[in-house]
């Protein structure tokens, strides 16, 4: 889907999963059931032991519906759709260049865009650079003229700047000791106003 | 213990207290109330059925005579009772089998845990025999799924399955253990808490949306409540009932809404959607404030969703979130059991009444009466299904005791329609889905439920032939209260139908030819009544209600009978077929 301007609309959704195998079948599945193309997807542990975090970019214009399908997934602790939050953005690249007598030049706009040098082979160079998107595809785009011969990226990571939004140890202390039966009417009624509505 | 005891396997744990995850699995089972289960043993579930005979006591197997037929009839018991029906298949070709009563139970909102052998561990992923990758195939119609691979995890997993089955809002949860884990032992711990995320196991009534949806209520001049399967599940009849009668607020239901709301009550406007009446759908479409509590706003319901209840602000009370603002845009979202939802709303409602609202609607039903031959049945000497289904009415009227079962098709919508429901549990149906072979599985298990009550199957000729194979499982377990109407047009009507209204007549694939029904009653071992003549319709249900088993009742209708009104699909509610030509 493309949005006025012409380039796909893309949503970037950070959520907190429970590490275990199959979770990330689970969340995935939501997307390719609507044939929603995911543009790239970052998983790893998170600060809490057993709790992942993921970020996920959708090229997709609307994404609320899924966001809350993600968010009934038993093993989602938490989702957020953070494409209009304030995010540090980051994406981390390993390029091969082919290098023979232009080395030089390969190194200055390296160094130009911060990136480190990994490696030197016969006649190769492995360039590695952290660094938002942009910076990122910039970095892609100089290098194209010395021959790009191998690059892998490692997807979108994201944070919502400031206070922490999305602390996994609350949520993991929310995992809670509940009562193996099923909530009853008068439960919903006896708790404290107002928490839990959608409105 | 004696040899032969041991040799069994029989249930007194080692010496050291261990039992086999068999056993545990029945154990667990028996721990969360189970009482009855249903399925077909092979390789991979052999384990647990050699388990199964030592808990025979408490743990009633009933042999299905396929695993669709299985996974309906826990879909029926669950309907019925409000509990957690089980399925049990083996691997491969016996889990996928039960995709579909999954993907049934998915869709409807029903309570059901399925239990599936897996081939050995060490042979995961191997394309060993029989192994299906099964929990990969039901992640996107299961609430969760399991597959246990470590004996030591079985009490846990069962216990947060059925937690998940049945909490919030209910769904199937399926289980696939290893053959290996069920031959393992272990010394089990039963008292493991369980751990889920709280936000999503429980919910809180956000009481002020509460007092802004009374507001909206009492203040609206054409207000509607919308009855769904919610008020149904959270048991919130008595609660809707009190709701409407103090507000005066008129009420449509849903089709899985039936029974929500009696029907004989002067409040009552009937079923809205594709085959609703005409007045439900002109008084949505004229109604300034919609309150739908417990319905997801199905795409049988809304039609083109731009057009719906266009003047109408919406107010949505669900216990899924993910329903609220899903179809229609709402004004006040409500994340609550639908039967809390309405106890709060009757602390502070005032009390009111819609008289002019109301005489509005009734107008519209009156204005619309001389209309709706389609209620009636034509004057021919031919089996018409309004015969059969007057007939059914006419019995039920005389009766308490008694559920109904029906399939996917035509003869459901007459069912619906023609028959006036009252109370909660008594009409069960395959709705989301529209699985056709539902009826006959889900009406074994309900006759198991409610072994006092009598449950009648409303099925097509279509649908009767993918499933009738469970009365033989019936004559097996001695199920005698179940009565099977065949409403047997020689059709897969309700495709004929669309393919006379809307392809040209082109009866593409339509139509079916059958058994001769009474004789493969007999040929069962139940009872066969063939009805040709309107004149006979209502002393076969009266002869199949006196006979002590189960009977199948062969009603040879009218071919082409169409059920309207119908909405052309995808088109606005607004837009209601009477007949062939004429709109309403």
């Amino acid at each position: 889907m493309k949005s006025a301007s012409g380039f796909p609309r893309t949503h970037t959704i950070v959520a907190l999963l429970q590490d275990h195998p199959g979770v990330l079948h689970r969340a995935v599945s939501l997307l390719r059931r609507r044939g929603y193309n995911i543009a790239s997807l970052a998983v790893g542990r998170s600060e809490v032991a057993g709790v992942s975090r993921m970020t996920l970019v959708v090229e997709q214009e609307d994404v609320v519906q899924v966001v809350k399908q993600l968010n009934r997934l038993v093993e989602v602790l938490q989702v957020d759709d953070v494409t209009h939050d304030p995010t540090i953005e980051r994406e981390v690249i390993l390029v091969k260049v082919a290098a023979g007598g232009n080395m030089q030049s390969i190194v200055s706009v390296a160094l130009g865009y911060g990136a480190t040098i990994a490696d030197v082979g016969m006649g190769t160079m492995l360039l590695e650079l952290s660094g938002s998107p942009a910076k990122v595809e910039g970095f892609l785009q100089r290098l194209a003229p010395f021959g790009i011969l191998e690059a892998t990226r490692t997807g979108r990571i994201a944070m919502v700047r400031g206070r922490a939004t999305h602390s996994a140890a609350e949520l993991l202390s929310d995992l809670v000791i509940a009562a193996p039966i099923a909530q009853s009417p008068e439960q919903w009624l006896s708790q404290a106003d107002g928490i839990n509505g959608t409105t | 213990m004696t040899l032969v005891a041991k040799a069994l396997g029989a249930k007194d744990p080692g010496a050291d207290g261990s039992r086999t995850g068999a056993q545990l699995i029945c154990e667990a089972l028996v721990r969360e109330g189970v009482e009855i289960m249903f399925g077909i043993p092979g390789g991979a579930i052999m384990p647990f059925y050699h388990a199964m005979w030592e808990y025979r006591d408490q743990l009633r197997h009933v042999l299905c005579r396929h695993e669709q037929g299985a996974g309906h009839a826990a879909e029926g018991y669950a309907r019925t009772t409000g509990r957690v029906g089980v399925c049990i298949a083996t691997s491969g070709p016996g889990a996928t089998n039960l995709v579909t009563p999954i993907a049934d139970a998915w869709m409807d909102s029903t309570p059901m845990i399925a239990i599936t052998g897996q081939v050995s561990s060490a042979a995961l992923g191997t394309d060993a025999f029989q192994e299906t990758d099964i929990t990969g195939i039901t992640v996107p119609i299961t609430k969760h799924n399991y597959l246990i691979q470590k004996v030591e995890d079985i009490p846990y997993v069962v216990k947060e399955a059925f937690y998940l089955a049945r909490s919030g809002r209910p769904g199937p949860v399926l289980i696939d253990v290893t053959k290996d884990a069920q031959q393992a032992r272990a010394i089990p711990r039963w008292d493991r808490p369980l751990r889920l995320p709280r936000h999503k196991s429980v919910g809180v009534l956000d009481r002020g949306a509460v007092a802004r949806a009374i507001a909206l209520l009492v203040g609206a001049q054409r207000p509607l409540i919308m009855a769904g399967n919610g008020v149904i599940q959270s048991g919130g009849a008595a609660e809707l009932l009190a709701f409407a009668e103090r507000t005066g607020i008129p009420v449509i239901t849903t089709l899985h809404g039936k029974g929500a709301f009696p029907e004989s009550h002067e409040l009552s406007l009937g079923m809205s959607g594709m085959h609703g009446w005409v007045h439900v759908n002109k008084a949505i479409q004229e109604c300034d404030v919609l309150f739908n509590i417990g319905g997801r706003f199905d795409d049988r319901v809304t039609g083109k969703v731009s057009t719906f209840a266009p003047r109408a602000q919406i107010i949505h009370v669900d216990i899924d979130p993910s329903e609220i603002g899903k179809v229609v845009p709402t004004s006040i979202g409500i994340r609550g059991d639908a039967r809390a939802t309405l106890t709060c709303m009757l602390e502070t409602a005032p009390a009111g009444n819609k008289h002019e609202w109301l005489r509005r609607i009734r107008g519209i039903q009156k204005e619309h009466e001389p209309h709706q031959a389609y209620r009636r049945r034509p004057d021919t000497p031919t089996l018409m299904p309004h015969d059969v289904f007057a007939s059914l009415d006419r019995a039920f009227h005389k009766r308490t005791g008694y559920r109904v079962v029906t399939d996917v098709g035509q003869h459901q919508m007459w069912a619906a329609q023609l028959i006036e429901w009252g109370r909660p549990r008594t009409h069960i149906t395959s709705g989301g889905a529209g699985t056709m072979g539902f009826s006959i599985p889900a009406a074994l298990g309900a006759a198991l439920a409610f072994p006092n009550e009598t449950i009648w199957v409303v099925v097509g000729d279509g649908g009767f032939q993918m499933t009738n194979q469970e009365i033989a499982t019936m004559v097996q377990e001695d199920v005698r209260n179940v009565k099977i109407a065949v409403i047997n047009n020689g059709y897969l009507g309700m495709v004929r139908q669309w393919q006379e209204l809307f392809e040209g007549a082109r009866y593409s694939g339509t139509k079916l030819s059958g058994p001769d029904i009474t004789m493969l009653a007999q040929a069962y071992g139940v009872l066969g009544i063939k009805v040709e003549r309107p004149e006979d319709a209502e002393g076969a249900i009266e002869s199949a209600w006196a006979h002590d088993g189960p009977v199948v009742i062969d009603f040879r209708v009218e071919r082409e009978a169409n059920v309207f009104p119908i909405v052309p699909a995808g088109q606005s509610i607004s837009n209601m077929m009477v007949t062939a030509t004429a709109s309403a």
